[in-house]
């Protein structure tokens, strides 16, 4: 028991500063502010020249939307890391259990994206000059990590995968991608088309950016539990299925002596 | 002649091997119709039809940046990754004329993009995008690519010291969609943002392709364009020539 919690906290922790390799200021930066407070600015103007709804949708909408970044990304860099680093045949003999080793280096995830969301939040918001009432700022906090959680589960899917596929940036941004679209990110679930919604009801985020709006719409965080409820079950989910992909690929991995070839 | 078959040469051979990377070619393809085909549902959803084709055109020209904003900022660096930078810089040719073919790969792997955006929003979304002055619209394009290669010419050269330059010239990618008018009017831009706009080469260029497709004349953003983007070769080369003297001075070619 021990030595799977100080697999989960050291370990994790030590994996993050050693291959999350944005961590430097020149990196995160860019990458962690620049970056969401554009997509922000840039998908409200687009907004506004559309004549489709109003800032406040943007700034929640791109801003919980970009802890993707370092959720997918970041995850993706546990098993492509490990991999450039020539370390990862080392890390899968260890007898260290699976489920404390990947976990742990899930959380550090979650709050490097719960920190770019708000940032992206607070910088956007200012920017846009929306006003988000002080009595949401909790609850948007509360879902905001909630979302981040969902999305980590859907980064451990992309660890997993990238046991058999070499470009693990390929991959996170792509995933990335089709979150951008299928989440309500920018466009609300009803005016996409009826399979695109029900496409997005299963992804990480969408109930997440729902709760989010609606909160900053004036709804009592008991209003939105069901939505936040629905986040954590999609993001629980996507645990169980990384743990799953890890698990099978390590095991083919080993069988067809391929670790070190995808 | 020497010069124009070294851009040539170096041009095809950058772009064949970029087209099998699955980052340079397959993600500069796929990337931008992410963000496109959000852009097409927004304005879908505002429902005004005319709206929506100049969204396919701005749309289409944005692919032509992202293949060419962050694999720009690093190119020099994955030369030196990849231990050929100190060859390149000691060859008899002169250093410009090997990066430029290097950035033009990029921008004309996003012209591929330019061409899979219109052709994604034809055939998913059925906008139907008229071009009026076909000519102009090829030229516009072209001189479009041309520009921003250059534009990439001096991100790769100005970045060669900085070792997180990905992160520098990803940064740059949603900046340069929303100022430089490839959906968004400048005239909705704040006043002081707008001269920053003009000093950016792809503001003519979109503006050019935008005035093709609806048939008025692109030939003035065109001029402007080349003369903008001739002013940043002029600069980049101005920057190569000083980095290389430094950087053989200090022996720190190879260092990061």
């Amino acid at each position: 028991m021990t030595t799977s919690l100080r697999i989960f906290f050291r370990g994790g922790l030590t994996s993050y500063r050693a291959l999350f390799t944005w961590l430097s200021p020149w990196i995160l930066i860019p990458t962690f502010i620049v970056e969401p407070v554009f997509q922000v600015l840039f998908f409200a103007a687009v907004g506004r020249t559309a004549g489709v709804n109003d800032n406040s949708f943007y700034l929640i909408g791109n801003a919980v939307q970009y802890a993707a970044i370092p959720c997918l990304f970041a995850m993706s860099n546990t098993i492509g890391g490990e991999r450039y680093s020539q370390t990862l045949s080392l890390l899968l003999v260890s007898p260290a259990r699976r489920t404390p080793l990947f976990l742990g280096r899930a959380l550090p995830v979650i709050v490097n994206g719960f920190a770019c969301s708000v940032v992206a939040l607070a910088v956007g918001a200012l920017a846009l000059g929306v006003t988000l009432a002080p009595v949401t700022w909790l609850p948007l906090a509360l879902v905001v990590a909630v979302c981040s959680f969902a999305c980590t589960g859907l980064g451990l899917v992309t660890a997993g995968l990238a046991l058999r596929v070499r470009e693990t940036a390929v991959l996170a941004n792509i995933v990335f991608g089709v979150l951008l679209i299928f989440c309500g990110t920018n466009v609300p679930l009803s005016a996409l088309p009826g399979w695109m919604a029900a496409v997005g009801g299963w992804l990480p985020m969408t109930h997440g950016i729902a709760a989010a709006r609606e909160l900053a719409g004036g709804s009592r965080l008991s209003d939105v539990t069901g939505l936040i409820a629905q986040e954590l079950g999609v993001g629980l989910l996507y645990i169980v299925i990384g743990l799953g992909l890890l698990a099978f690929f390590e095991s083919e991995s080993r069988r067809r002596a391929t670790l070190e070839i995808a | 002649m020497s010069v124009a078959r070294l851009l040539v040469v170096g041009t095809w051979l950058q772009l064949k091997m970029r087209a099998r990377s699955a980052f340079d070619g397959v993600l500069a393809l796929v990337y931008p119709l992410f963000f496109a085909t959000t852009v097409f549902l927004m304005f879908r959803q505002g429902g005004e039809s005319g709206a929506l084709v100049g969204a396919a055109v701005g749309a289409s020209v944005m692919g032509v940046w992202s293949a060419v904003s962050t694999t720009a900022s690093t190119s020099l660096q994955s030369e030196r990754r990849q231990g050929t930078l100190e060859l390149l810089v000691a060859s008899p040719t002169h250093f410009p004329l090997i990066v430029v073919p290097i950035t033009l790969s990029m921008a004309i792997i996003g012209l591929w993009s330019l061409v899979t955006t219109l052709l994604w929003g034809r055939l998913v979304f059925g906008i139907d995008v008229r071009i009026d002055d076909p000519a102009g619209f090829v030229a516009a394009a072209l001189v479009t690519v041309l520009a921003i290669a250059l534009v990439g010419y001096l991100l790769a050269v100005s970045a060669v010291r900085y070792r997180g330059a990905w992160a520098f010239g990803t940064a740059l990618e949603l900046p340069v969609w929303l100022i430089c008018g490839f959906l968004v009017p400048l005239g909705q831009l704040p006043s002081w943002v707008r001269p920053i706009s003009w000093l950016l080469p792809p503001t003519w260029g979109v503006s050019a392709v935008k005035h093709a497709a609806e048939g008025s004349s692109p030939w003035l953003d065109i001029t402007v364009c080349v003369a903008v983007a001739a002013c940043y070769a002029v600069l980049a080369t101005a920057v190569c020539t000083r980095l290389l003297r430094s950087a053989r001075a200090a022996a720190t070619l190879s260092l990061t």
